[in-house]
């Protein structure tokens, strides 16, 4: 299923939460939408799934106008972030909601449903826990029972909102792997929803990344990761350092920094280092190395130039003993934006 | 750390004799201003034996006042129950104009006093109100009868079920509702199948203190009943006839009798509280 947005606009009294939103999604996709708080992600993902109406623009499923088509209508799954289970209910009646209020010939039999329920329980790895209640379930097993419930009625699109929020870091990972093994094994269009980098950048196939209820830009894990079309961008996608300064004739300057900006126009600018483009140079400019420490396979290096702006360098183990007072380094690359 | 480590201290343990005292406070209270009249109640009831008590409450006028009782109940209780579940649903779960207004308006029984209320049907309904002439004209008889008697009861007691639900409903917000929705489910069968188990065991809960208030009124029912024995007399009033008539046994023993029907509603309400499970009030 391709879903299309367009110039979808949306008020809450008199706060645009989203802002001519335009955005395509290809069949089959795993889309992250990556923001921060209050960037308006929930409030997209509802408009997409129909439980919220846009005052203006188009939502294409297909490309058929679903814009003011009721959730049930765009036969859409959608996880919530708390998940949302029927707490009266047991697991397998959970999964079975979906399918338990068709009508008429639509209505599968009590040994389809069954058996439905059960394939869904093996698909996320819940065999056996059907009778229990959701109150009787971890927060990971509860993640499960409401992905496969939303699943269930085999959905065109695939909503959900920071699946993995509310639970620790090992049961997000290993959640996350189990997310894509279902997307891939069900092919259904995915879209979810994660203030978190690493998951957008780790699960994704493309991440579209919201700020102020706005889209800044849409593309691969690596393209916004290493070619950031805004400064928002750059600043919230992966680690920089930024340095506010001036570009005069392709060179950006701030205070004893220098660093190449070739194309950008003059004036007042903000430029972004990652970590890792820092490299030793004895053409670079000057920095005082105030600690050095072990980070996994790298070492991790807070430095200052000399007019006393801190910054981070990241490098390789082997290089650690070279870092130690005074050092020269220069940025092998650099994302400078005009502000 | 600490100097007394035989001796496991938590953060809530008070001195014993601390505790002790503010215990002993509470009992002495509860004993002076609830058990104490309860005990006299019976005590008064039985004063003459068990015999002349029933024979008291054995009387038909007595018996007329019971069964008005419950009568009066079984409607207010079910009407304010579903009008209870549905501006709870209304308020909770939906956004609409005026909201606030309706809130207050539920309210509304709890803050004026039962004798107004009963005043006001008396204004809309008795011989010199709005309807008075309509109402004799067609021979329909609402104050100093038993519908003016519902109708008070169901005004006294309609906050209790919707006042219970109303923050149950909140707290557990729309989106199990919304989920139901995306799949297919219509509004009806939604409210059916996911809002109302929600709050099953507060609708029960509400039930059980509007059928309560139901049958304890006083105020606003003897203000609409014109205390006719035998017609439009229920338990409370009963007992005040009686009692102002210096016939303490019979008073005490329907006093005794509308006593155990509270008591039936409170046991019932522990063992409410008692089997809530996984659900529910504070069950998650
Ligand atoms: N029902 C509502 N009424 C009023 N304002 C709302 C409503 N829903 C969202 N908003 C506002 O719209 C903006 C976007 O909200 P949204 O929930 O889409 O953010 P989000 O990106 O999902 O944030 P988070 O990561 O915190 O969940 C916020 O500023 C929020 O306050
Ligand atoms: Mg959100």
């Amino acid at each position: 299923m391709t879903i299309s947005i367009r110039s979808v606009d949306k008020k809450f009294g008199r706060y645009p939460a989203l802002n001519k939103v335009d955005l395509e999604i290809a069949d089959g996709e795993l889309l992250a939408l990556l923001g921060p708080s209050g960037s308006g992600k929930t409030t997209l993902l509802r408009t997409i799934a129909g439980l919220e109406f846009p005052d203006a623009g188009q939502v294409l499923f297909h490309g058929q106008d679903v814009t003011f088509a009721s959730a049930a209508a765009r036969r859409v799954g959608f996880v919530f972030q708390q998940y949302a289970l029927f707490k009266h209910m047991t697991v397998a009646k959970n999964i079975a909601f979906g399918l338990d209020v068709r009508k008429g010939k639509d209505k599968p039999s009590k040994i389809e449903i069954e058996k439905r329920v059960d394939e869904l329980l093996k698909l996320v790895e819940l065999d056996g826990l059907g009778k229990r209640y959701p109150s009787q379930l971890s927060g990971g097993q509860r993640q499960r029972v409401a992905l496969s419930r939303a699943l269930a009625v085999q959905p065109s699109v695939l909503l959900l909102d920071e699946p993995f929020g509310a639970l620790d870091a090992t049961v997000r990972k290993s959640l996350r792997k189990e997310l894509r093994r279902v997307h891939d094994a069900t092919g259904v269009t995915t879209i979810f929803v994660t203030h978190d980098q690493e998951e957008a950048l780790e699960l994704a196939d493309r991440v579209a990344i919201l700020n102020k209820g706005q889209i800044e830009q849409v593309g691969t894990p690596d393209q916004v990761h290493d070619q950031p079309q805004t400064a928002f961008v750059c600043g919230f996608v992966g680690e920089a350092n930024s340095f506010e300064g001036q570009v005069a004739g392709g060179q950006f300057t701030a205070g004893a920094l220098r660093l190449p900006a070739a194309g950008v126009r003059d004036g007042a600018a903000t430029a972004y280092v990652r970590p890792h483009d820092f490299v030793l140079d004895e053409t670079g400019f000057e920095v005082r190395v105030e600690r050095a420490h072990v980070q996994g396979p790298l070492t991790a290096v807070s430095a200052a130039t000399l007019d006393g702006h801190p910054l981070e360098i990241s490098a390789s183990r082997a290089e650690a003993a070279l870092f130690q007072g005074a050092v020269k380094i220069a940025a092998r690359k650099t994302h400078v934006y005009a502000v | 750390m600490s100097a007394a480590p035989s001796r496991s201290r938590r953060a809530t343990d008070d001195p014993a004799w601390a505790k002790a005292l503010v215990i002993g406070v509470v009992l002495v209270f509860l004993a002076l201003v609830l058990i104490v009249p309860l005990a006299a109640v019976f005590a008064e009831a039985l004063r003459r034996g068990l015999d002349a008590a029933l024979v008291a409450v054995n009387n038909p006028d007595a018996l007329a006042a019971v069964k008005l009782t419950l009568l009066t109940a079984a409607i207010a209780v079910p009407f304010n129950a579903v009008f209870g579940l549905c501006a709870s649903w209304a308020i909770a779960k939906h956004e609409f104009r005026g909201k606030p207004l309706l809130i207050t308006l539920i309210d509304l029984p709890f803050s004026v006093s039962p004798v107004v209320a009963g005043l006001i049907y008396v204004l809309i309904f008795g011989m010199q109100g709005w309807f008075g002439e309509w109402l004799v004209d067609n021979d329909i008889k609402v104050i100093f009868a038993v519908p003016g008697i519902v109708l008070a009861t169901v005004f006294v007691t309609f906050p209790f079920v919707a006042r219970e639900l109303i923050p149950l409903m909140q707290e557990q917000g729309t989106s199990e509702e919304e989920a139901a929705i995306s799949m297919g489910a219509s509004g009806l069968y939604t409210f059916w199948r996911v809002t109302a188990p929600n709050v099953r065991w507060g609708l029960m809960y509400g039930v059980l203190l509007s059928n309560a208030r139901a049958m304890g009124e006083f105020g606003a029912v003897s203000v609409v009943s014109g205390h006719i024995r035998g017609l439009t007399n229920t338990m409370p009033l009963h007992v005040e006839i009686l009692y102002n008539e210096y016939d303490f046994v019979g008073a005490f023993a329907v006093a005794a009798l509308l006593c155990l029907l509270a008591v039936v509603t409170l046991v019932l309400k522990t063992a409410v509280e008692a089997a809530q499970p996984r659900t529910g009030r504070g069950g998650h």
